[in-house]
């Protein structure tokens, strides 16, 4: 540094100014664009539309219905002893996951009806869930049997309020 | 009038520029229709610009509302139907133009230097154009409309770590919403300006470069005309062409580009049974489909549209005038849009039976015919020059070769 003001002439005497002002330069900038970035996150009554209560009593074993839950589609299954049992007995193909981890009452399957491949509301069919977008099917614990979905299908926190009233968006666990 | 001009043209080089840029700018004289694609997509930008705006006028970016809007413009707005029509068929015209557009210079090999930032500045209008059509596809607020925008909003998801915060941040909301297509309409009305703009530099590069002809060679001075009355004749005579065209389209079929599915209003808790793209984007949706991995598919779709920006150094060979004068070059194209046909119709089916590995076929071979081509251009080059060019072209290919010599060693002067 000393050398630097011996000799006013030295070019790179400069440089550090240079670098400098690049650099605060580049901060503001980047300061100034935040706030812009961020407002096209989730605003707040977006965020604040947390939880969706259900009704379950009209729903047979066997039945299912969806409800929206934040805008997102979420599949309740009154599960069969007979789809129980199947389901308790196998482990899924693509994501291992037994079913036992996947409810909180066997009876009862509720999973978000989003693809985990690229977001398609999967349709019912005979044995789970068939996706109309790219062929990803999943069955009635909603776990990934084929097709180009990574993942199970999501699970929402949710709690029983009664026997028949599920809340969904909170869970007491 | 004179005055005026005279007046304007000593503060702005008006009638200079107009000279030397237009009425007198040299163009080559062997310019065949398939230089007229550029101009026509000029007029089509024009048009979707001006219905654009006056549909505005009428359309309300509402999620409650969009969908009626739309409808009121079609039943209530004095020839609303009209520029809805003329819109959405642009939009169709605008790709199928493009497409011509990048197929001419494949073929032609226009994309060599000097060349190469006019193919890449094209480039990333093509990546413009997808945007601001997919953009605009979400407006209608339909089914596909909304299915369409929710499946590729998520593609973003597959970006590591941050993928979901990506999508979320992209949508506004958990899922496609309103605060989406409000953004979406904002930006729709943006880009056009955009790609305006981008359109200027790919012009000035343009004019810098001279256009590319059908020989491949640079013409001799003498071998260029000026570009009117010429070319304005020859681009007026292709416009109209190609307005009879879009007239018969937006006239006699304008839903044969709008899905059927996209007259029922959007709704967030139903997919329909089968989702298709708008027909432009059909080929690379095949290619997502066809890789039977989420991240692989994303990848190897935005690679498929990008590989196109890497054609001047995938292309070897130093043979001027493209296809014209490279039978296996010429091979490889028509494979190509062949290939692209098939990975379009694979696109539009749903993803059943044999059309599954017909498609992981036709994306294989996508791929390959860039990744051979840089070996397959070489040794054709090498094969063509030994069964003896034209001693024309032979010195023209040698004159270049020195002069990529000569520039080297100065560069390496330069060095020491
Ligand atoms: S979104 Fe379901 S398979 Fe692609």
């Amino acid at each position: 540094m000393t050398d630097d003001v011996k000799n006013p002439d030295d070019p790179e005497r400069r440089d550090f100014l240079n670098t400098v002002t690049g650099v605060v330069a580049g901060v503001g900038v980047c300061a100034a664009a935040w706030p812009f970035i961020s407002s096209m996150n989730p605003s707040r009554d977006v965020l604040s539309q947390s939880s969706t209560e259900v009704n379950l009593k009209d729903l047979k074993p066997g039945e299912g219905k969806t409800v929206a839950w934040q805008g997102k589609p979420v599949f309740i299954l009154h599960r069969t002893d007979q789809q129980i049992e199947n389901m308790s007995s196998s482990q899924g193909v693509k994501d291992p996951e037994a079913d036992a981890e996947r409810v909180l009452k066997p009876d009862w399957l509720v999973v978000i009806g989003i693809c985990t491949h690229l977001g398609c509301v999967p349709n019912r069919v005979k044995d789970g869930w068939f996706c109309p977008c790219h062929g990803s099917a999943y069955d009635n614990s909603g776990r990934i049997l084929h097709g180009p979905a990574p993942r199970n299908l999501d699970l929402p926190p949710y709690e029983f309020l009664t026997d028949s009233t599920l809340l969904i968006g909170r869970s007491s666990t | 009038m004179k005055k005026i001009t005279q007046w304007i043209d000593r503060r702005f080089p008006m009638t200079a520029f107009v000279k030397k840029e237009l009425s007198e700018y040299p163009t080559p004289r062997n310019l065949s229709a398939w230089w007229n694609f550029g101009s026509l997509s000029g007029v089509v930008l024009v048009i979707q610009i001006i219905t654009g705006i006056f549909l505005a006028m009428h359309y309300k970016p509402d999620a409650m509302q969009a969908f009626a809007s739309v409808e009121h413009i079609m039943r209530d707005v004095n020839y609303g139907w009209l520029i809805r029509f003329m819109h959405s068929t642009g939009a169709s015209a605008f790709f199928a133009l493009i497409f011509i557009h990048m197929a001419r210079t494949l073929y032609y090999g226009s994309y060599r230097a000097p060349r190469e930032l006019m193919w890449w500045s094209g480039q990333v209008l093509l990546l413009m154009l997808m945007a601001t059509a997919f953009m605009g596809y979400l407006l209608p607020w339909g089914q596909m409309s909304y299915w369409g925008a929710q499946v590729i909003t998520s593609l973003f998801g597959a970006a590591p770590f941050i993928g979901e915060e990506i999508v979320i941040w992209l949508r506004g909301d958990f899922t496609v919403g309103d605060a989406t297509l409000n953004r979406f309409f904002a930006l729709h009305y943006l880009f056009p300006f955009l790609i305006v703009g981008l359109v200027m530099i790919h012009l000035v590069a343009l004019h810098m470069v001279r256009s590319s002809n059908p020989s491949g060679i640079n013409l001799a001075d003498k071998d260029n005309i000026p570009f009117h009355p010429y070319f304005t004749v020859k681009d007026l005579f292709g416009l109209s062409v190609f307005l009879l065209i879009y007239a018969f389209f937006v006239f006699y079929s304008p839903n044969l580009f709008i899905e059927p599915d996209n007259y029922i209003p959007a709704n967030p808790l139903q997919t329909p049974a089968h989702i298709v793209p708008e027909w432009y984007f059909l080929p690379f949706y095949a290619i997502l489909r066809a890789v039977p991995d989420l991240v692989g598919g994303v990848i190897a779709m935005g690679v498929s549209v990008m590989i196109f920006a890497a054609m001047p150094y995938l292309d070897r060979s130093k043979i001027p005038g493209g296809a014209r004068y490279r039978p296996i070059y010429r091979v490889l194209f028509y494979l190509f849009v062949v290939n692209v046909l098939v990975l379009g119709y694979v696109g539009a089916k749903p993803p059943e039976g044999w059309l599954v590995p017909l498609g992981q076929v036709a994306t294989v071979i996508y791929f390959s015919i860039f990744v051979f081509l840089p070996y397959i251009s070489k040794k054709e080059e090498i094969w063509l020059r030994a069964k003896g060019l034209p001693s024309v072209v032979e010195e023209l290919i040698c004159a270049e070769e020195e002069e990529k010599g000569k520039r080297s060693q100065r560069k390496n002067r330069g060095k020491e």
